[in-house]
């Protein structure tokens, strides 16, 4: 869905060595050195190595890793609060690590707005001023930055709060400020490190859901750090996963679980609760049989009798679903001598669409015994989950 | 036993360099004198000029408004004392010079403190230095003040602002570097130039810092000041030296008392400042 998006931020080749002589460092990882021992040979610590990815328009990109694989040095790559040896960072054609110290400062200003793990808000300034402080050193006019900063602050649910001083709030809520110190900046990038990673889970499962939410109504390019593999899944709608320094895996939350690239990946995602990110799509199964609205009583019940299932979704010739006939309804009708199935159809099913998250489908399991209809946008049908098969695909996922 | 090593003349080269700059900057020496001495007076003056009831109860509602009712009545009663005692003139003359001493002082302080903080290489260059400033004993620097500036109240200045500034540059390197990296980051995520980030968040979160040495400062140079009678400073620090002279341990105690006073004040006042800053 992905690939034919506008790409924001295009990274190529991005390394970063820490220490006085990054070439010899370089040297010795083209002549293929782990970190390791790179790092016993020369001292030189070698913190990102030929980094590839994009970050589309709009897109939540969550780059994820164990503390040491380099996180949280890609990120200030981005904008430069680390200076990276080598590669490209481009951003709506401009060259990041090409740029002078000026066009530095106005890249920053326009296209970066950052939320820091510990908040980082400035202690003498109210929650207003903190949250004015962008567009204050963008010189923005006074009255509309203050304007801008309360609006901010209201979308995050900060009303009322505007006088405070930072230390008179929750950690919920400083974050909260500091998000609001981004928002109110209006970058086209927003950079979150570790954002809600000091948070406790309660708070921090808000939290998530409310970025989900404003993600949904702003559509901003995200550029999210976590260590918290279950946060990269519930958020992020693609993962770069992060080893040592180098990229291991990117990929969809849901091509992480069902096809982990490697070893360490698969030792990764074991014990994550796979309900929430497994959808409807990936324990979906092909219709065996569908019945046509047209389609006669006995047609109908041979059908049934042929695959042996008890019910069958009835779709028009563009496989549009209609509705669902089970077997006591094909049975009364063929007693009643009816020439079709059309007037026996029920709609007391559910249907979904590909992305349901597969924990919504247990509920929709226990209320009805049919199976599920996956459609798309169209009202088409895709395919059936039955319950057998939700259970499967939890115990597959478990298995790896 | 002594090895026949020739001794070293440095008393000689630091004197012919002392010398050396006497006679090539007189012209500055003495311009800086003239004006030195023209707000010392000015100062002294108008201080002088209000009754000592009225600067009385001006400095105890200051204090009382800063730092409560304690220092308030406090303050009143200690200058009462110092003014009962027939000190008050040298206790003006003696708050004259610690404030302009710690005005120069701290005006050279914080930018050089700042500077000090933000590159690696002047710190390293300054901080000896400030060793050197700090631990000479402060006798030493009334000697060279002399041929600089004569004797009298302008030597008085020199010797104190050389010997009271160090804490104030050190307390602002302290302070700066003390600013959490992340609020650093914060700033230069946000896109601040050096400038900006110096006065939107550098210097307000290291205030606290920056007012305790000023405070250290304030402290040193009234000792200093004291001290500075041998060259001919008026004030408290006069009057002891004379009760030294002629061995009366009465006058000396009441002059001594009123410096411990005006000390007192100094340093509460100055703390209540930096207190209601951090809050």
């Amino acid at each position: 869905m992905n690939e034919n998006r506008n790409v924001k931020i295009r990274v190529r080749n991005l390394t970063k060595v820490f220490g006085n002589n990054p070439k010899k460092a370089l040297e010795m990882r083209d002549q293929g050195l782990r970190r390791a021992d790179i790092f016993e040979k020369t001292g030189q610590t070698l913190g990102l190595s030929n980094i590839n990815f994009d970050v589309h328009e709009g897109e939540l990109l969550v780059i994820m890793g164990l503390s040491g694989s380099g996180k949280s040095t890609l990120i200030r790559c981005l904008n430069r609060l680390i200076e990276p040896t080598e590669g490209e960072i481009v951003i709506d054609g401009e060259n990041i690590p090409e740029l002078g110290d000026k066009a530095l400062l106005e890249c920053r200003r326009r296209h970066f707005s950052m939320v820091f793990q510990n908040f980082a808000l400035f202690p003498h300034r109210t929650v207003q001023q903190n949250a004015e402080f962008g567009l204050e050193v963008r010189g923005v006019d006074k009255r509309q930055s203050a304007e801008t900063a309360r609006n901010a602050l209201k979308q995050v649910g900060l009303e009322g709060w505007e006088d405070a001083l930072p230390n008179q709030l929750s950690g919920g809520m400083q974050q909260r400020v500091g998000l609001a110190r981004a928002l109110a900046n209006d970058a086209t990038v927003l950079l979150m490190d570790e954002a809600f990673s000091a948070l406790d889970p309660l708070i921090r499962g808000d939290m998530q859901q409310e970025l989900l939410e404003l993600q949904s109504r702003m559509q901003k390019t995200t550029v999210f750090i976590t260590h918290d593999l279950d946060e990269a899944l519930t958020i992020g709608d693609r993962i770069v996963l992060l080893k040592d320094g180098e990229v291991v895996q990117i990929g969809t939350p849901e091509e992480i679980l069902t096809q982990p690239a490697d070893d360490y990946v698969r030792r990764f995602i074991e014990g994550v609760d796979k309900s929430r990110i497994l959808t409807a799509e990936s324990a979906m199964r092909p219709v065996r049989a569908i019945a046509r609205e047209d389609d006669g009583p006995r047609t109908v019940l041979r059908k049934m009798k042929e695959n042996s299932i008890d019910s069958i979704y009835v779709t028009s010739r563009d496989r549009k679903l209609l509705g669902l006939v089970d077997v006591d309804a094909a049975d009364r009708a063929s007693k009643d001598g009816k020439d079709t199935i059309r007037d026996s159809m029920t709609q007391d099913f559910r249907s979904v669409g590909p992305d349901e998250p597969m924990h919504n489908l247990f509920a929709m399991f226990s209320e009805r015994s049919f199976p599920i209809a996956v459609v798309d946008d169209d009202q088409r049908l895709l395919g059936v989950v039955v319950k057998g098969g939700v259970l499967d695909q939890l115990a597959q996922a478990g298995d790896n | 036993m002594a090895i026949d090593i020739p001794r070293i003349p440095l008393g000689d080269w630091i004197e012919g360099g002392l010398n050396w700059l006497t006679s090539e900057y007189s012209l500055v020496t003495r311009a800086i004198s003239r004006v030195t001495q023209t707000g010392i007076n000015g100062l002294n003056d108008a201080m002088m000029w209000i009754p000592p009831w009225a600067l009385l109860a001006i400095i105890a509602l200051l204090c009382w408004k800063a730092a409560g009712t304690r220092l308030g009545i406090g303050a009143a009663i200690g200058l009462a004392l110092i003014w009962n005692l027939g000190l008050w003139e040298p206790m003006i003359e003696t708050l004259t010079l610690v404030v302009i001493a710690t005005m120069v002082a701290v005006v050279i302080a914080i930018p050089v403190g700042i500077a000090a903080a933000l590159s690696e290489r002047l710190y390293k260059t300054i901080m000896p230095v400030l060793d050197f400033m700090q631990t000479m004993p402060a006798f030493v620097y009334l000697i060279p003040a002399i041929p600089f500036f004569g004797i009298g109240s302008v030597s008085a200045i020199f010797a104190t602002v050389i010997f009271s500034m160090p804490p104030a540059i050190r307390f602002t390197t302290l302070g700066i570097r003390q600013v959490p990296l992340e609020l650093i980051e914060a700033a230069d995520a946000y896109g601040a130039t050096r400038r900006q980030k110096l006065l939107k968040v550098q210097l307000p979160l290291s205030l606290p810092t920056v007012m305790a040495g000023i405070n250290q400062t304030i402290m040193l140079a009234l000792s200093m000041v004291v001290i500075a009678a041998m060259i001919g400073a008026d004030g408290l620090g006069s009057e002891v030296w004379r009760a030294i002279q002629r061995l009366r341990p009465g006058d000396g105690f009441e002059a001594g008392i009123a410096v411990v006073i005006l000390a007192m004040l100094l340093d509460r006042l100055t703390q209540s400042m930096r207190k209601t800053r951090k809050s």
